[in-house]
């Protein structure tokens, strides 16, 4: 009993831990790639090539007072930012690193994740409301459409591959892609020729579904102030922040166990755990050059790229698969 | 519906094209300054408060004649002199020396008129720019000190 008692302690250190770090220094890459994107060095000063500044800023963070507007809702308001880290640090207990590497795996863990991630609308539509703030209230009421309309061609497409593989444990998805690149999700195979393009409306939704440019819409400085976090200051804010972060992880992870063949390697070698590192972090490095590059787009837009091109292209790949998964 | 699909692609296709173009930019070196410490040249026409020139001695190229302080329409120059005796080939002759050169560059416009006006091309801009202060006093600048100062 006790022995369980401190696994489970454990494991949930390990996963903050790693949330928290993730967190604090994918904010520093994310600095220094948008600054190396504009042609300039970005947190360069603090320790060697900028290295020390993730935990000085959040030393200047905890060290803020955390004020409470006046007419804001206070139980709603301290609740939102705890709901925005909290369901992102839960998700990392069912995703597998490697073949031995997991929390606890679950035999729901694609369900387990997505359920977690809806929670993060929760949170928004919370800060937004809870703050008595126009701005605040407008951003979440954006942000919470956009997470609706883009969760549903995400389900449709994990859905396809549940299919495939016939499970949603993801490490059973990631064990049947084992055995070269060929072998992938992303690649197309007997089960359906469109899954590179599913591939993308995954990633895309991914995007979407963390709230980053260009779908920041809930956060669009140039016309909401700071969006639902207008309110927010000291480590209120810091926990959306990590909370978006660790949402960019989640994501990366989930789109790696579900189309790239999780910590499976390419050519057959080395098998373990990097690889499946290495290939969260590119992906994680696309989410940054995309924030970088792309401008915001508009709240219309946004959803007729969901409801018109996303979710019917889904919606066919996932027909498509099931016939063929019929036929063959 | 045909347009249905070449939107798709040609947006999608534009997207790629930046994506890109930021992805060379990744890997160009910087182009900023790191102010405080790397400086740029200030060019040759910069403006900054005007400052005294000084001779192959190191004293002031100034004759105290006063051009500078009619022409300045702000009235931000006051200089003073003295006569001192100095000798020359063997006899003493009086000559007007350069007691007091002081600025009050909170009045000033950078016009340049006591520069154009200097027969002797005593003053000219300097390239100061770090004038920052909270307290008025720290620009009211004595010229004199301040060219013992680049002499030392």
């Amino acid at each position: 009993m006790s022995l369980t008692l401190l696994n489970v302690i454990v494991a949930v250190v390990i996963a903050i831990a790693f949330a928290a770090a993730n967190a604090a220094y994918l904010v520093w890459a994310e600095r220094r790639g948008a600054a190396r994107i504009q042609r300039r060095p970005g947190p360069n000063i603090n320790g060697p090539f900028g290295l020390l500044q993730p935990p000085l800023d959040g030393i200047k963070l905890m060290t803020k007072q955390l004020m409470i507007p006046g007419g804001a809702d206070k139980i709603l308001f301290m609740v939102a930012p705890v709901l925005a880290m909290a369901p992102a640090i839960m998700s990392f207990v069912t995703i597998p690193f490697s073949e031995g590497i997991a929390a606890h795996n679950m035999e729901l863990g694609v369900l387990v994740i997505f359920a977690f991630a809806s929670m993060g609308a929760m949170a928004i539509l919370f800060a937004g409301w809870g703050s008595r703030n126009k701005y605040s209230v407008m951003a979440s009421v954006r942000a919470v459409s956009q997470n609706v309309s883009y969760e549903i061609p995400m389900l449709i497409t994990a859905i396809t591959v549940v299919m495939t593989t016939g499970s949603m444990d993801l490490k059973a998805i990631s064990m049947a892609q084992s055995g070269g690149f060929w072998h992938w999700n992303i690649f197309p195979s007997l089960h359906s020729p469109l899954m590179p393009i599913s591939f993308i409306i995954f990633f895309i939704c991914s995007l979407a579904e963390t709230n980053r440019a260009p779908f920041d819409l809930g956060e669009a400085e140039s016309e909401l102030v700071a969006g639902f976090h207008t309110e927010y200051g000291s480590m209120g804010f810091g926990l959306f922040f990590m909370g978006e972060y660790a949402n960019i992880v989640i994501g990366a992870s989930l789109t790696t166990i579900l189309f790239l063949g999780g910590w499976d390697c390419p050519f057959g070698m080395f098998p373990g755990v990097w690889w499946f590192l290495l290939k969260i972090y590119l992906l994680i490095a696309t989410f940054i050059w995309i924030r970088w590059t792309f401008p915001r787009t508009t709240i219309y837009g946004l959803l007729n790229l969901s409801w018109k091109i996303l979710i019917p292209i889904s919606l066919f790949n996932l027909l498509l698969t099931a016939g063929l998964l019929k036929v063959f | 519906m045909g347009g249905y699909f070449s939107d798709i692609f040609y947006g999608s296709k534009s997207l790629l094209i930046g994506m890109g173009i930021t992805f060379r930019e990744f890997f160009k070196p910087t182009v900023t300054v790191q102010y405080p410490y790397q400086t740029i040249k200030m060019s040759a026409r910069f403006r900054g408060h005007i400052e005294l020139i000084a001779d192959e001695e190191g004293k002031p190229k100034c004759v105290a004649c006063g051009m500078c302080q009619r022409a300045c329409p702000s009235g931000c120059i006051s200089l003073d002199s003295v006569s001192v005796d100095i000798e020359v080939d063997g006899k003493v002759k009086k000559k007007k020396v350069l007691s007091k050169y002081d600025l009050d560059f909170t009045k000033c416009s950078l016009c340049g008129q006591c520069v154009e006006n200097c027969n002797f091309g005593a003053i000219d801009f300097s390239k100061e720019y770090n004038l920052a202060s909270t307290r008025k006093e720290d620009f009211h600048f004595n010229l004199l000190k301040r060219l013992e100062e680049r002499n030392a």
